[in-house]
């Protein structure tokens, strides 16, 4: 496949710097959510070592409220959220039979906007922890309540305020590319309703990208001005309301979490065809649930804050529509199984992580219908119930669904099969861990046992104590993945991968070598 | 696809989504306003009338039929270093009937402060219907050294008060805006 283009491919440390090309720009994305999930993970141990006795024993509770912070906002805009956008630029290109994203200048600015985001941050973390006397790294929560975060914030407040207006930007930007290479580049004969699923859910969560990063944005804005310029958003004392900052805080924050979960679904939805050897069972169903999703996130905000005071008419509308949303999420539930139903089915990783997605993630969703219920969620509210919530969603949702994506298309990307061994490995590791790690905090949070504190009642201790032994099983199984990415990326050793790598694989993804050459459909395919 | 038409299109797809973008960013800002609209016309968020009730209305008549128990609450935010107390801790009063009370402030600094009350009152669905006709919290409360001040409040329950409110507190939070106001009177010797 020699062509024309090869000359102009730079070498060397500028081919990484100035890529305009979406496979290596997506490559780098890919890599860098991995460090950062690494990262986030080295800080969750932190925070997981303190609890596993009850007292005090290896860090002091402010430093446990930086690490819990920071956990948070790693994780969050720096693991999951880049590492869907990798795969974007990775795989959007190639199953719409684009020669490349639509704006490759813009693409590489907003990966490079990245690392210095997180320097910012973690650059506060590490001075607030190898500094003595230095200010504490931000320490009020990943949501940044104000007045926390603002009349109490401390002096790193300001970092970690330019961190999230870059990391926005580079979302944004993301985003664009996203619905314009969708939108302007689609293979002649691919219509919106011949996409994969994966392309429908990132345009989607492109277009919720584009509507709430600019309220996170404004709100840490607004933050900037309350704490420096004499404004009073927030601040009762010149007239303002906290109460206000969680509305706007809320409003970004709840379709932010169908934009960390709607392109797992995409992920799952190309996977389990592929190794049930059928068709995916009511695809446009799919993207309607899809949509539906995105459209009722916007009306959901204030289930995060029941317990501020809100009127009885408030309350039953933010509950109702809530519960609305189990109804989309439900018809994808059924769709993948209906889509396994007298399938011929095989087990390989990507499977066995898509099927592990698939029940995990109805767990995580069925305590979220619990928590939907106004009256229960007062007594659930800010307690470990919540905490085993949103990590049975976004670990073993979205994550998993990640890992999932990483074994089903690393063959493509590196040209050989992944190891297959310590892929098993990592694979039953992480599952078995993963569970022992979440499970146990819904019963210590129905138990009572609240969110963010650094010590809790003797009462909690033994689940606790099996708590952080599951947290680091799962955190050591995830060097299991490094190995398995370095000796396929690095060592290129292991099986030479086919064209096609699955025998039930559909998609134009699969009509490329493996591994994928540096530019693809020059010449745009005519899909039927 | 020829290059240039593509780019035009892509080019117009990019200023449709940036306009979005800014609007979005917008409308952060415009969610304030619109908060506080949301909560005043539906009575919530515990936010009494912010200007003073000029007139009583007409004809209003005092419901001796029952009465409601006013509970008053003071608080001082962190690092204001002023005492703050009600002089009575609670009044009973029936709707429609109009009501004086009094707080004490004293400035326990040697220093010429300003404070700023807040109102909060709970249940929220009492709050449309608490008048104030005269109060501290309309105002700023500029204090000199070691000095003490007796404030007034003047209020009425709106007789359409629902029936199974029988009990209000109102509670209020005393701020030091020494700073802010100080700027304020700079900014206001400038202005011609």
């Amino acid at each position: 496949m020699a062509d024309h283009h090869e000359h102009h491919a730079p070498t060397g440390w500028r081919r990484w710097l100035l890529s305009t090309n979406h496979k290596d720009i997506g490559s780098l994305y890919l890599w860098f959510s991995f460090a950062m999930f690494l990262v986030g993970g080295l800080l969750a141990m932190v925070i997981r070592a303190e609890l596993m006795y009850p007292g005090m024993q290896v860090v002091d509770p402010d430093f446990f409220n930086q690490m819990t912070t920071t956990h948070g906002l790693i994780m969050v805009f720096g693991a999951v959220m880049p590492a869907f956008v990798g795969l974007a630029n990775w795989m959007i290109p190639l199953m719409i039979g684009a020669p490349d994203m639509a704006l490759p200048r813009m693409n590489n600015w907003s990966f490079w906007i990245l690392p210095f985001a997180f320097a910012i941050l973690i650059g506060s973390v590490l001075m607030s922890a190898f500094g003595p006397g230095n200010p504490p790294a931000p320490n009020f929560g990943w949501t940044f309540y104000a007045p926390l975060s603002t009349t109490y914030g401390p002096a790193s407040t300001d970092f970690f305020i330019l961190s999230v207006h870059l990391m926005g930007i580079s979302s944004i930007m993301g985003a664009i590319n996203v619905i314009v290479t969708v939108m302007n580049m689609r293979a002649p004969g691919m219509t919106m309703m011949k996409m994969p699923l994966f392309v429908w859910t990132w345009l989607i969560t492109a277009f919720l990208l584009i509507a709430v990063m600019p309220v996170l944005a404004g709100a840490v804005t607004m933050m900037l001005t309350d704490r420096h310029f004499g404004t009073s958003f927030f601040d009762a004392a010149g007239g303002g309301d906290p109460v206000l900052f969680q509305h706007i805080f809320w409003f970004f924050g709840h379709p932010e979490v169908y934009i960390m979960i709607l392109p797992a679904f995409g992920v799952v939805s190309a996977i389990i065809p592929t190794f049930a050897r059928k068709p995916l069972f009511g695809y446009a169903s799919m993207v309607y649930a899809t949509a539906s999703i995105a459209l009722l996130s916007f009306v959901v905000w204030a289930h995060h804050m029941f317990t501020v005071g809100m009127p009885l008419a408030g309350m039953l509308f933010f509950m109702y529509m809530t519960m609305l949303i189990s109804v989309p999420t439900g018809v994808k539930v059924f769709n993948w199984v209906a889509t396994m139903w007298r399938g011929s089915l095989t087990f390989e990783l990507p499977m066995k992580w898509a099927i592990a997605f698939v029940i995990l993630f109805t767990i995580g969703g069925l305590s979220g219908l619990m928590l939907s219920i106004t009256p229960v969620d007062f007594q659930y509210h800010d307690s470990y119930f919540v905490v085993a919530h949103f990590h049975y969603v976004l670990v073993s949702g979205a994550v998993f669904s990640m890992f999932a994506a990483v074994y089903y298309w690393l063959p493509k990307w590196t040209g050989v099969m992944y190891d297959k061994f310590w892929g098993e490995v990592h694979f039953w590791s992480s599952l078995i861990s993963v569970n022992l790690l979440f499970f146990p905090m819904h019963f210590v949070g129905l138990a009572g046992m609240p969110r963010r504190y650094a010590d809790y009642a003797l009462q909690f201790a033994d689940y606790n104590w099996w708590i952080t032994i599951g947290a680091f099983w799962f955190g050591i199984s995830q060097l299991f993945l490094l190995w398995v990415l370095i000796k396929a990326c690095f060592l290129k050793k292991g099986e030479k991968a086919t064209d096609e790598v699955w025998e039930g694989a559909d998609g134009l993804e699969w009509t490329v070598p493996s591994p994928a050459p540096f530019h693809t459909f020059d010449t745009p395919p005519v899909v039927k | 696809m020829a290059e240039d038409k593509l780019s035009r299109v892509n080019r117009r797809s990019i200023t449709k989504l940036m306009i979005a973008v800014v609007c979005m960013f917008g409308f952060a800002y415009a969610l304030a306003p619109l908060y506080y609209a949301v909560c005043e016309a539906l009575g919530i968020g515990g936010r009494t009338n912010s200007v003073p009730i000029v007139e009583v209305p007409e004809g209003m008549q005092k419901d001796e039929d029952r009465s409601v128990l006013v509970q008053f609450v003071t608080r001082s935010a962190q690092g204001m270093p002023w005492d703050f107390e009600p002089m009575e801790r609670s009044v009973r009063v029936h709707p429609g009937e109009i009501k004086a009370v009094n707080f004490r402030v004293r400035n326990r600094t040697g220093e010429d402060m300003v404070g700023q009350a807040i109102p909060s009152l709970v249940p929220g669905q009492a709050a449309p219907h608490f008048k104030k006709t005269q109060c501290f919290c309309f105002d700023q409360q500029p204090l000199v050294a070691e000095g003490e001040e007796v404030m007034p409040m003047i209020f009425y329950l709106d007789p359409a008060i629902p029936r199974s409110v029988t009990t209000i507190t109102l509670s209020y939070t005393l701020y030091d805006i020494t700073e802010r106001a100080r700027a304020g009177e700079v900014a206001a010797r400038q202005a011609p």
